[in-house]
């Protein structure tokens, strides 16, 4: 994907080459992606066993030092990469499922239902992911990793869904709608053949945003102690740990925050890079 | 409102778990859910026509009187960090912009895409290690139990609060207040100026800021809201008694009345800042109030 970049007219005058944007993004994510991968063969040590002293300090054998129990705390970092994946992963996917449809049926809809709709969007809108993830959690009767997930993708879909609408109505103003419709194409014809891959660029580049969103929200729940329960790593549970213990061993809220943080930025770096690949007026100005 | 149809009884937060039926009934009566949802619905709002949001099931208190008292940590907590926000991001997105091409506004650029990745709660559990563990300079936590009659306490307990906030709030806000300002950089109305002998600088203050304002302001009203209402997450990391201490606690507790006062305060406080960054745009821009007739 680099090289579609490379290969366009030099532009030299740009601080930050566009493609390096990109590479950094897939880098971060493609590290966070091996590692979730890698623990699910193998770990450094078994996270749940004692394999030292209780919060020792980082060491050869111990990288990110040890945590209250003398449970090594990188291999749990590991995992909570694995988990802030999955949840990232989970959580826009149904976003997309949720906000895609609404927002094509708000596009297609009659006058009456898209101004509900678009009203609905915006109200929800108004307050912030992680808030209403709070009420979607409240709302199930036990916390678990996929009542995390389940509502993380609601709060987002609300934010897909207003931006598929907008997106949907003005390529439904589009000419070659006209003359699709004129030539008797079927409405679901006109959404799969036409609509979904004219914004599909545009979406996948805000689903990009929304993953990052999700894993910042998911390890606020999981620090609130509303996230996944104990045996799922989750970096937000390990800083809320550590910040327990912050008097005694205080890096222990360093290392699960620099992953956090490396995979949001990679993320986002991937969304920018992404969006300049895929529009060209943007390349030259920023 | 809604909340009503969740799973769970709320009268179970009152109850022991050793209950029989008799205590049970007793104890749905109390709070009304032995009544159809209906009513219990239609109950909720005469009493909200009248401000009452009822009494909390937990603690027997009202939770008007509650929220009042969370407010007293809340509303300071965030209007101090937005100002401090403000601050730091206003001449930090401009100088980013202007300086584009030095490496001090590119540096200003790649701190911001650092701060918006970054959690709010990390934030504040790295600024509890320096300041408060190693430092010792201010509380790693609480509000003092005489609140505001103690204003040197209270301020010394909201600092590292509001400076957690700020730092978050002020990265993307910096990046909203570049792209404004690069807007009015390439802009007619700044060239003529310059064309008619105004300095650059002069060019920028006059015409730049105001022009640049507008669409920051609306930005501004979002940013405020979100604060407000995610502050519970600051608040947990301080242990302050604030708004969104009291809905998490509510929520966890299953304590109805709470979460639907908290929620129904918020919303209007949102409502409401809406209302204000809509006033304020029209102060800065004339344009914006000869158009406001023939807005909905």
């Amino acid at each position: 994907m680099t090289d579609l970049v490379d290969l366009q007219a030099p532009a030299p005058a740009r601080r930050t080459p566009r493609s390096l944007t990109l590479s950094v993004g897939l880098v971060l994510v493609g590290l966070h992606l091996f590692v979730a991968l890698l623990t699910l063969f193998w770990t450094p040590y078994d996270p749940t066993a004692m394999t030292g002293g209780r919060l020792e300090p980082p060491s050869w054998a111990h990288w990110a030092g040890t945590d209250r129990l003398g449970r090594d705390l990188f291999t749990q970092i590991m995992i909570g990469s694995r988990i802030a994946l999955t949840v990232g992963a989970g959580a826009v996917a149904i976003a997309a499922a949720i906000g895609v449809t609404l927002g094509v049926l708000a596009a297609f809809a009659t006058r009456t239902l898209d101004d509900v709709l678009a009203a609905t969007f915006d109200i929800l809108i108004a307050f912030p992911t992680l808030l209403l993830a709070m009420l979607v959690v409240a709302a199930t009767d036990t916390a678990s990793l996929f009542s995390a997930i389940l509502a993380l993708g609601i709060a987002i879909s609300a934010i897909v869904a207003r931006l598929t609408r907008i997106l949907a109505k003005r390529v439904l103003a589009m000419d070659y709608i006209t003359a699709a419709r004129t030539a008797g194409s079927s409405w679901p014809s006109i959404v799969f053949r036409h609509v979904l891959p004219n914004i599909w660029p545009t979406l996948s580049v805000n689903f990009a945003l929304q993953f990052g969103i999700a894993i910042i929200a998911e390890a606020s729940l999981s620090y609130l102690g509303l996230g996944a329960p104990p045996p799922n790593a989750s970096w937000g549970r390990l800083l809320q740990e550590a910040q327990g213990t912050v008097y005694t061993a205080p890096f222990g809220a360093v290392a699960p925050g620099i992953a956090l943080v490396s995979l949001v930025i990679g993320m986002n770096l991937l969304a920018d890079g992404l969006r300049d690949v895929g529009d060209p007026t943007r390349r030259r100005s920023r | 409102m809604l909340l009503r149809l969740l799973p769970g009884d709320p009268a179970n937060a009152l109850i022991s778990v050793g209950a029989d039926e008799a205590q049970i009934a007793a104890a749905r009566r109390q709070v009304g859910s032995d009544l159809p949802l209906a009513q219990q619905f239609l109950h909720f709002i005469t009493s909200l026509a009248r401000f009452d949001l009822g009494t909390s099931f937990v603690s027997r208190t009202s939770v008007l009187d509650e929220i009042m008292a969370r407010l007293a940590v809340t509303v300071p907590l965030t209007l101090l960090s937005f100002l401090l926000a403000i601050l730091i991001a206003a001449p930090l997105g401009i100088i980013a912009a202007v300086k584009a091409n030095r490496w001090y506004g590119a540096a200003i650029s790649v701190i911001s895409q650092l701060g918006i990745a970054i959690p709010v709660f990390w934030v504040g559990i790295l600024l509890v290690t320096v300041f408060a563990v190693n430092l010792r300079l201010f509380p790693s936590g609480g509000f003092p139990p005489q609140g505001w009659s103690a204003p040197f306490e209270a301020l010394r307990a909201l600092f590292l609060p509001i400076v957690t906030i700020a730092i978050v709030m002020s990265a993307s806000l910096l990046r909203y207040v570049r792209s404004a300002t690069q807007d009015v950089l390439g802009s007619d109305y700044l060239r003529t100026a310059r064309a008619m002998g105004s300095g650059f600088g002069e060019a920028l203050v006059r015409h730049g800021i105001r022009n640049g304002a507008v669409p920051v302001v609306s930005i501004l009203g979002i940013e405020l809201a979100t604060t407000l209402l995610g502050a519970v997450v600051v608040e947990r990391v301080f242990a302050l008694p604030g708004l969104g201490s009291m809905l998490l606690l509510a929520i966890e507790q299953r304590d109805y009345p709470n979460i639907q006062g908290v929620l129904f305060i918020s919303t209007l406080l949102v409502l409401l800042i809406g209302f204000l960054a809509d006033l304020a745009q029209r102060l800065i821009d004339p344009r914006l109030r000869e158009r406001s007739g023939d807005r909905p």
